[in-house]
């Protein structure tokens, strides 16, 4: 199929689409409407459902009943969005149910502003909503990765009865670039056993997240936490650059991970031997990849736009035992690959340590900076 | 059942096949017991049990998934409007209803129920307004009538600091969205008939298509409103039919075509 140039909010849309999304609720949020827009007029064109609800909580909660029927559903949005969904999505979590979501972070906390930030790693990776529970975080780096995740988001959500979100950022989102669009899939004819459709010739069922027993919501929260080591077992995903003999290695995510990708490139023209693991999934996290790799290098250096949020993970995946430096913007600036090189060169040069915080090293140099 | 003698007997009153056979949670003298047994009676008179998605909400209802005996799913605080919307776009044939308290729908829930009810959903919602938070145990609710006593307004709903009560039949029925939008009470057999028959006609008016339907369900709480139920019926036909007054507040031209 060829390529076609594409906004990535759209792109994502349609690939959505071509997923075979049933259902889809959202609310208009900059840096993410485009993608509600372009669902408004596709998903009546194919006769599938469209709402453009009165608020983020109630689509969210329009995503929970449409998912209780086993159909493909999703919503999407955008930070001070997602956090207003964070109620659903722990209901739906609760519930073991599937749904997709798509989160175009901007800058923040509170309204902050428009521009692409990570600010959300920490609300997205680590729960969100209330209660014992995990999503599965996939992030992609570019458009293509952005339109090839919505079909497996869809799949991975189903296989294990997962809240799946697609965390991009507001340079994913608006941002035009080639890609190839997969073939449109048919849509689900066969439904799970625990599917809400009416009870024609079949016991009732019934759907709840609520379990007044304590020991019930044990065994319901154990299944939920053995499902999850399935997902560890078998859905870590990342992507490595130049890690062969890489003594170095930068670990950055989506545009970050695609920002550092350039700086590294320019780094190996230097001489430097400095690799990239970029991860896929945050959530489950490449914690054994990066340990592996950690223990063949000299340092590494993380890159966020948010305030060592993924960070405090890569320290715990290192075990602290690897020196390591952290480079961010943060609050809806967007690095550049030079601050970054600047960074790579700075980490080679030393001093290597693993005393102190990096967190507290880069303010120190944000502090000198301004 | 078992103990009827088929011989010398003759049923005349039986469980609805569209409830389960348990026991409820309610209390003693709860009207949630008659307009469940009123909503399954409908149902299968008009035989779409098997169609019946049914969303149950936060408070009382809560359970209300263990005793309706068709498929359920049970939604956060509020929001089962919004739930309903999204089975419903789904699942176009199927009939949808929420079953929500006054807290539910009238407080925490109001966003979503205007909007669905503006949207013209084609959903059936039985809203159940007996004055107060009874889940909680008996705080001021949006529709507690100025001066009555609950746990969060001790002294009396004072108006001046805790504002007035919710009209909701009537806030609904000013939307271009609905279509049949009524309040019925549950407090003798007279109004107990005429909410059965607008239960008929909610459910009626979704099978045609023809959009949002609420029925107002005046109730009682005779534990958190510290009296026997025969005297909470008294107070709710003395206070509250004064207030809410029962009616038709919105029935769309093709409704009122509906004969039953």
């Amino acid at each position: 199929m060829a390529r076609e140039l594409m906004k990535g909010n759209e792109a994502v849309a349609e690939a959505a689409v071509r997923a075979g999304v049933a259902a889809y609720f959202g609310y208009p949020i900059t840096p993410q409407t485009e993608l509600l827009e372009y669902m408004s007029r596709r998903m009546p064109e194919l006769g599938r459902a469209f709402v453009q609800a009165e608020s983020e909580l109630a689509a969210v909660n329009m995503v929970y009943g449409a998912a209780c029927t086993g159909q493909r559903v999703m919503s999407s949005s955008s930070s001070p969005g997602v956090s207003l969904m964070m109620e659903g999505v722990s209901y739906i979590a609760g519930t073991e149910l599937p749904m997709v979501l798509v989160d175009v972070m901007r800058g923040g906390p509170g309204l902050g502003n428009i521009a692409p930030a990570q600010g959300d790693y920490n609300q997205i990776v680590h729960g969100g909503g209330h209660g014992d529970y995990h999503s599965i975080v996939l992030a992609p780096a570019n458009v293509q990765e952005a339109v090839d995740f919505m079909a497996l988001a869809f799949d991975l959500a189903e296989k294990y009865r997962s809240v799946t979100v697609v965390l991009m950022d507001g340079m994913l989102g608006q941002m035009m670039e080639p890609c190839e669009l997969p073939a449109m899939l048919p849509m689900k004819t066969e439904f799970p056993d625990w599917a809400v459709t009416g009870a024609k010739g079949r016991e009732r069922r019934f759907l709840t997240s609520i379990n007044l027993n304590p020991t019930q919501q044990e065994i319901t929260n154990l299944r939920m936490l053995n499902r999850w080591a399935q997902v560890e077992a078998n859905e870590i995903r990342y992507r490595e650059y130049f890690m062969e003999d890489a003594k170095y290695a930068v670990v950055a995510y989506g545009s970050a991970g695609r920002i550092s990708l350039s700086a590294v490139r320019t780094a190996r023209a230097e001489g430097i031997k400095v690799g990239l693991l970029r991860p896929i999934t945050l959530s489950p996290f490449p914690r054994e990849a990066i340990y592996q790799a950690s223990r063949k290098l000299d340092g590494m250096l993380v890159v966020e736009m948010s305030s060592g949020q993924m960070l405090d993970d890569v320290l715990a995946a290192t075990r602290f035992t690897v020196p390591t430096e952290f480079c961010a913007r943060i609050g809806g600036v967007v690095p550049y690959p030079d601050e970054v090189l600047d960074s790579i060169r700075n980490l080679v040069k030393g001093p290597l340590t693993t005393e102190g915080h990096p967190r507290d090293r880069w303010l120190k140099r944000m502090a000198e900076r301004n | 059942m078992d103990m009827i003698d088929n011989d010398t007997e003759t049923l005349v009153y039986s469980r609805p096949n569209s409830l389960t056979d348990v026991s409820t949670h309610y209390c003693p003298g709860c009207t949630h017991g008659i307009a469940h047994r009123l909503i399954a009676e409908v149902i299968d008179e008009m035989n779409i049990r098997e169609k019946m998605i049914g969303v149950a909400s936060v408070g009382c209802s809560v359970f209300a998934y263990n005793y309706f005996n068709f498929d359920f799913v049970q939604a956060p605080h509020g929001r089962a409007p919004a739930m309903a919307t999204g089975v419903k776009r789904v699942l176009p044939e199927k009939v949808v209803m929420t079953y929500q308290g006054d807290g539910d729908m009238a407080s925490i829930g109001m966003a979503e129920i205007v909007h669905a009810a503006t949207r013209g959903e084609n959903i059936t919602v039985f809203f159940i307004n007996n004055t107060n938070y009874g889940m909680t145990g008996g705080q001021m609710a949006p529709t507690t009538l100025p001066g009555q006593k609950t746990t969060s307004s001790q002294n009396g709903r004072d108006v001046e600091t805790q504002g007035y009560p919710i009209r909701a039949a009537e806030l609904l029925s000013q939307l271009d969205g609905s279509s049949y939008v009524v309040r019925r009470s549950l407090n003798d057999p007279k109004n107990i008939r005429l909410a059965k028959k607008a239960i008929r006609m909610a459910f009626e008016v979704q099978l045609r298509g023809l959009g949002f339907s609420m029925i107002e369900f005046l109730s009682i709480c005779p534990t958190n409103w510290g009296m026997s139920a025969s005297a909470s019926m008294t107070w709710l036909e003395n206070n509250m039919i004064p207030y809410y007054p029962l009616g038709d507040y919105k029935v769309h031209p093709a409704v009122a075509e509906i004969k039953i």
